[in-house]
């Protein structure tokens, strides 16, 4: 099987920081894979390229085999750039999708801020992530001209909730929610539209550790059922160790190490990022 | 050339009554992240009280209690009308500005009983003078120095001392500032204080050149200074003067334009084309900084 | 089923109101020497014309601002374009030499009421129809007109932050009043006079062939278009593309990043919103009359935005409510506060000449300040619900 994501020296940098420096890596079809490193690492910054939220100033990102997103310096950025790689990707034009289409090709997230809307009920959140790939126009919509397709979205919506046990909140608010269900709802969220690759921004963070193991069960469960390929970003290294296939570690925006769980839990790089060096040495 | 000349030099003035309206927009946007839409009126205002209290007293009096009140009115508005909504939507607090705007427009009708005032005959700023040939005001020739002064004086004030420094703090992030112990609710108030005074001072430079006040005549020169602020880069002192010279000398400039064109009307409509070109090319203005959000 | 029902007691409502508002123009053609609120020159009908045109231009803003989270004070300039639209499509040709006078005549002979005048005729039933259709093709073409230029002027500013869009929308519409008061247009614009010699609200009463008024409409009009507008816009707030502005208003980034496409919904948004502040601005045209530019300031948009406050931002029966009672008061209400007023012997201080307004502004500052949810909050009263709710009362009595 072939890679759902693929990274090419990805670097962005923001003004003289660069916080992601020449990332290369691969995503495998039906993994788990985990991005790991300590705080302020370009962890999230990484899965802001990907969606598209910020645009690289250079690299390659391609999905499914095809480039998806690509760009390098030029003008006052190039003179300011501090990374490599700058003329490899010249020859090609940028491509620089919005998020939206990004999550149209099939990539769909999580924050770790948790960003539910908060004026609307459970169902209408999930509701609203099937909009885009709905047969309508606005007359249509507009003069329910699209009924059929409107009872699809809603059936299968009440279904995705019944699968994640949030069918007894549906009419409640998303905000009144406990927040481990909040995490488990932004995902519902996210696999109604249809992902093929689920990018998880620190799934368990603020969950206690039964939650955590929960959670793990969860994420192998929905990628079983939805036949996903999951990119995660966490913290918990119990959660990471247990369900990924492949860890990347990243500090400073450069990685520092990669393996499967447990060369990585005994690589030397990789523990002094987390614990420090102390200053003998 | 005397022509030229002399539009060019009402131009500045223009430019530079704009600029002291404009950096009380600029210093509360910098710190709130505030449109504040009353600002234009509190000038309005600074005008009428010019009027009624030079009928009762002498200048040297009268003007500087013209300064006082309005500082005091800038004062009060932002005490009774943003404060509360300090951690509502940012919607919230500009409509806030739309409704004391419409107060002070509404009271200044009532008050005024919506009839155009005259402004007073303000002995040596009314005055003539003759700059290489060309008769003119005094108020012509000393709007632009008194700004310059004024906005020196106002650089050193924020880069210089600690009430600058905690202004420039707020301005750079909110909470941290709070956070440090920066008394954000003083600060605040400072600004406003220190944006009406200017105001205060413009509206006396202003309406001696245009000496009819009508409960509207602040809201145009209030959002062509915003225009100004926005130009230069909102938030900069510097960006915002620059800015309100440039629109002054070409509104002078359209309206100096052969009549049979008939496009004086649009010197008002020619800022707002202005504002929406540099926010099409260039959204941080002049001066200004970019910002990204955080996601 | 229950969705079935729930429409056609809608239906019913809005049929009940229309009865209501036709009865209540005409009683005084039916009852002589009624009380004076009830003749047709009383100030309750200006109110209820006026209200009725506000509204719609109340709800569209508040689909913009309170659905999308757009903070946009674009309005009047749209309904100056829907205004100037329909004011210029429908002045009869033999008319425009005398409304163009000072410009020697209008360089667009055209009318779309002598169009349909050709063919269903001037007079009669003829002549009805040929003004009904005139009439509803002009306020189609008045909202095409201000959703296109909405769409122009969206490319660039959409992408503007909340207060950039704000201040680049208001310049947006000082641009076009300043471009429909240029003397060089004036053959069509007719410069910074008004254009005059429309049909009107009251070119609806029907007249016998003496020209004695035999049922007046000219109220019912009104709220007959503003109720099938804001009738469209509440199906679109409740479909799928509503529910996606309000996730946008929610939280941008979310909506974005769950595949709803900013800046087409953003866009679809603005238009829509235009058009029926365009469709509200010929309508207002028709109200008073005349077309004239200097009548769509900034004011008349802080004045929409103001009901929009009051009513509940993100609630369209709030909107609606407020507008009726904003109109109410400054029309009509609040009237005696603007003349010097005596209680027995005694002068009531302060009254004159303006105090109405003031008093109006602190109103209005006290329900920002301290009732920002305004009349409705984000809620909606439920118009099927309420009368299914009369409905079983009723049958229960039985």
């Amino acid at each position: 099987m072939g890679n759902a994501l693929h990274l090419e020296n990805v670097t962005m940098q923001f003004g003289g920081v660069v916080s992601v420096n020449n990332l290369t890596l691969d995503v495998p079809e039906k993994q788990i894979i985990a991005l790991i490193g300590p705080n302020g690492a370009g962890k999230t910054t990484a899965f802001n390229c990907i969606t598209g939220v910020y645009q690289p100033t250079n690299g390659l990102i391609e999905f499914m085999g095809k480039p998806m997103v690509r760009n390098h310096p030029t003008g006052k950025a190039l003179k300011n750039y501090k990374g490599e790689n700058a003329d490899k990707y010249a020859k090609e034009a940028p491509l620089s999708p919005t998020p939206d289409q990004i999550t149209g090709l099939g990539i769909a997230r999580t924050f770790q801020n948790i960003r539910l809307w908060k004026s609307m009920t459970v169902f209408e959140n999930v509701l609203i992530a099937k909009h885009q790939h709905a047969k309508q126009n606005v007359f249509s919509a507009t003069f329910r001209g699209n009924l059929s397709e409107e009872k699809r979205m809603r059936d299968e919506t009440m279904e995705l909730l019944r699968e994640q046990g949030l069918d007894a909140y549906k009419d409640e608010l998303a905000v009144s929610l406990p927040y481990g269900l909040q995490r488990r709802l932004e995902i519902a969220r996210a696999l109604a539209t249809g992902p093929k690759l689920l990018l998880l921004d620190e799934p368990a963070a603020g969950m206690n550790p039964q939650e955590t193991i929960e959670l793990a069960d969860f994420v192998r469960q929905i990628r079983e059922k939805y036949d996903l390929t999951v990119f995660l970003i966490e913290h918990h290294m119990d959660l990471v160790m247990n369900i990924s296939d492949y860890i990347y570690v990243i500090d400073f925006g450069s990685e520092i190490a990669r393996g499967v769980p447990k060369e990585v839990q005994n690589n030397q790089h990789v523990i002094e990022a987390y614990l420090g060096v102390s200053d003998k040495e | 050339m005397e022509y030229v000349i002399s539009v060019l030099l009402s131009g500045i003035s223009v430019g530079g009554q704009y600029a002291l309206i404009a950096i009380g927009y600029t210093l509360v946007y910098g710190i709130l992240r505030l449109i504040n839409f009353a600002h234009g009126d509190v000038f309005m205002v600074a005008g009428l009280l010019g009027i009624y209290l030079t009928a009762t007293m002498p200048v040297y009096v009268s003007i500087p209690l013209v300064i006082l009140i309005t500082v005091f009115l800038g004062f009060i508005i932002e005490r009774a009308a943003y404060r509360p909504l300090r951690s509502a939507p940012r919607m919230s607090v500009m409509i806030s500005a739309i409704g004391v705007s419409y107060l002070l427009q509404n009271t200044a009708t009532y008050v005024t009983g919506g009839q155009p005032m005259t402004y007073p005959v303000i002995p040596f700023l009314s005055s003539t003078v003759n700059v290489a040939g060309t008769q003119t005001k005094w108020v012509v020739i000393l709007t632009p120095i008194l700004v310059l002064v004024l906005v020196y004086a106002l650089n050193m004030l924020i880069n210089k001392t600690k009430v600058g420094m905690a202004m420039r703090a707020v301005s750079k992030d909110f909470e941290t500032s709070r956070l440090m112990g920066i008394r954000i609710n003083a600060i605040i108030s400072v600004t406003f204080v220190i944006g009406s005074a200017l105001a205060a001072v413009g509206s006396v430079l202003f309406f001696t050149n245009y000496p009819a006040i009508t409960p509207m005549a602040g809201a145009m020169p209030g959002l062509k200074a915003f225009v100004a602020a926005v130009f230069g880069g909102i938030g900069s002192i510097p960006g915002a003067v620059i800015g309100a010279f440039i629109i002054g000398i070409c509104e002078t400039i359209i309206k100096g334009l052969p009549s049979a064109w008939d496009v004086s009307v649009f010197s008002d409509a020619f800022t707002f084309a202005l504002l929406i070109v540099i926010l099409i090319f260039k959204p941080q203005g002049l001066f200004g900084e970019a910002a990204t959000d955080k996601v | 089923m229950e969705q079935k029902k729930n429409i056609s007691r809608i239906f019913i409502g809005f049929a009940i109101l229309f009865l209501i508002v036709i009865l209540l123009e005409n009683l005084s053609s039916f009852i002589p020497g009624l009380p004076q609120v009830f003749q047709p020159t009383s100030p309750l009908f200006t109110v209820l014309k006026k209200a009725a045109v506000y509204s719609l231009v109340a709800v569209s803003m508040n689909l913009l601002n309170g659905f999308t989270g757009l903070f946009s004070l674009g309005q009047a300039g749209f309904m100056l374009l829907g205004a100037y639209t329909y004011a210029i499509l429908m002045v009869p040709s033999d008319q425009k030499e005398q409304v163009y006078y000072l410009f020697g005549g209008c360089a667009f002979n055209f009318s779309l009421l002598d169009m349909f005048g050709g063919i269903f005729g001037k007079t009669g039933v003829g002549g009805a129809i040929s003004m009904i259709i005139s009439c509803l093709i002009a306020l189609i073409l008045a909202g095409a007109v201000a959703g296109f230029f909405a769409y122009l002027i969206g490319i660039p500013v959409l992408r503007l932050k909340s207060d950039y869009l704000a201040i680049a929308t208001l310049g947006f519409a000082e641009i076009l009043r300043a471009i429909f008061q240029w003397q060089k247009l004036g053959k069509i614009t007719n410069g910074a006079n008004m254009i005059k010699g429309f049909p009107t609200f009251s070119s609806f009463n029907i007249t016998n062939a003496s020209g004695a008024t035999i049922l007046r409409l000219s109220t019912f009009v009104p709220f007959l278009v503003s109720s099938v507008c804001i009738l469209i816009i509440v199906l679109l707030i409740n479909s799928s593309y509503g529910r996606a502005f309000k996730s946008i208003r929610d939280d941008e980034i979310a909506a974005e990043a769950m595949g709803i496409s900013l800046f087409k919904h953003k866009m679809l948004s603005f238009v829509i919103s235009s058009f029926f502040a365009g469709v509200g601005g010929a309508l207002f045209a028709m109200y008073v009359a005349n077309a004239q530019a200097k009548a769509f300031t900034s004011v008349m948009t802080y004045e929409i935005l103001l009901i929009v406050v009051i009513g509940g931002v993100g609630s369209v029966s709030g909107s609606v409510i407020a507008t009726f009672l904003y109109v109410a008061c400054s029309e009509w209400w609040l009237r005696f506060l603007d003349s010097e007023q005596y209680i027995g012997g005694f002068k009531v201080p302060l009254l004159r000449n303006g105090f109405r307004m003031v008093v109006f502004s602190v109103v209005i500052m006290v329900i920002v300040l301290f009732f920002s949810q305004g009349i409705m909050g984000g809620n909606e009263i439920n118009i099927g619900a309420f009368l299914k709710k009369i409905s079983s009362k009723s049958e229960r009595k039985r």
